[in-house]
């Protein structure tokens, strides 16, 4: 009787490698910002975000969107918060934030860069992230009279961010850092 | 060229990248544009943060408690019961066993406003920090 053996092979294409190391790249920071103690939860730099922006302007909306949700998904496993609120939590805010700057990317391509668009972005994590504690974590508190502090915070984190999302993208063009 | 600069001593690090050219024209609108929204709010929200619901009967404290945290408050008085309804950062009188119904349809308290519900004896007031001739 023949023996069959099943052979599968999986290929991984130049971008898919691309996509793991940048990913790879993006969890590295979740965790190191982790690590840094923090006066208020929901107040983080989102130093991860910068690997995102620099994707997106890169190498295009659709590698982004599979490198920042690789990173929320793989972070949130190797953090102990897989599923719970506070992964609910940073993949509303990041869905929302991807969808927010692949908007603003595709109407003004000539007239944005990276800051403008990290500073969307962190205005729409922290709004979508306001907007699920408001909604369903503690609908017992409106907490949206301290939407102004948290947005202060979206916006200096934001450009923040952005100028270093758009060094790292010079740099990756001079084949400084990080490109392959 | 980065000469005199603050990032001159960076530059080994940077690259000696002029930062200018890291920002477009966009970029300049959306921060200027999303500082002036965050600044409006903060302005907008000024003194609500703190803000104080506090519900008297018969001239005692009945509730003295945030207008952040919804709550249905129910005060009995010599009528009935008179009900306040705290939603979302405001406050109103819900119902009220009153015949005139004067407090209930004043509808949502401004902030440093009250609400009299006199036949029942309760009445709502809603502190912020409001300054007036009389506070001093």
């Amino acid at each position: 009787m023949p023996r069959t053996e099943l052979h599968l092979t999986l290929f991984a294409a130049d971008d898919d490698r691309r996509i793991a190391a940048l990913a790879a790249a993006a969890v590295g920071l979740t965790l190191a910002e982790a690590a840094i103690p923090l006066p208020l939860p929901g107040v983080k730099p989102g130093l991860a975000n910068i690997i995102g922006l620099a994707v997106l302007c890169r190498y295009g909306w659709s590698s982004a969107a599979w490198v920042t949700l690789l990173r929320v998904v793989a972070g949130a496993l190797l953090l102990g918060t897989f599923l719970t609120p506070s992964f609910v939590l940073s993949l509303s805010g990041a869905l929302l934030s991807l969808l927010c700057m692949g908007l603003a990317i595709r109407l003004y391509p000539r007239l944005l860069g990276p800051v403008g668009l990290s500073v969307l972005g962190a205005f729409a994590h922290m709004g979508a992230q306001l907007l699920v504690v408001n909604l369903w974590l503690m609908p017992a508190v409106s907490l949206l009279g301290l939407a102004p502090p948290f947005l202060t915070v979206a916006w200096i984190t934001g450009l923040v961010n952005g100028l270093a999302a758009a060094w790292l993208i010079v740099a990756m063009a001079d084949g400084r850092a990080g490109d392959e | 060229m980065c000469e005199g600069h603050p990032f001159a001593r960076l530059r080994p690090l940077l690259g000696g990248i002029d930062w200018r050219l890291l920002m477009r024209p966009g970029d300049w609108l959306v921060m200027g544009a999303s500082l002036a929204a965050v600044t409006a709010l903060w302005l907008a929200g000024h003194g609500d943060v703190g803000d104080r619901v506090l519900i008297k009967h018969e001239g005692r404290v009945f509730l003295e408690t945030s207008i952040r945290l919804n709550r249905l408050v129910e005060v009995p008085g010599p009528l009935g019961i008179t009900r306040v309804e705290i939603r979302g950062g405001r406050v109103r009188v819900l119902s009220d066993p009153g015949p005139r119904q004067l407090c209930v349809r004043q509808g949502w308290i401004g902030p440093g406003e009250a609400a009299l519900c006199l036949p029942n004896r309760v009445s709502v007031e809603r502190g912020g920090i409001v300054y007036d001739s009389l506070s001093y």
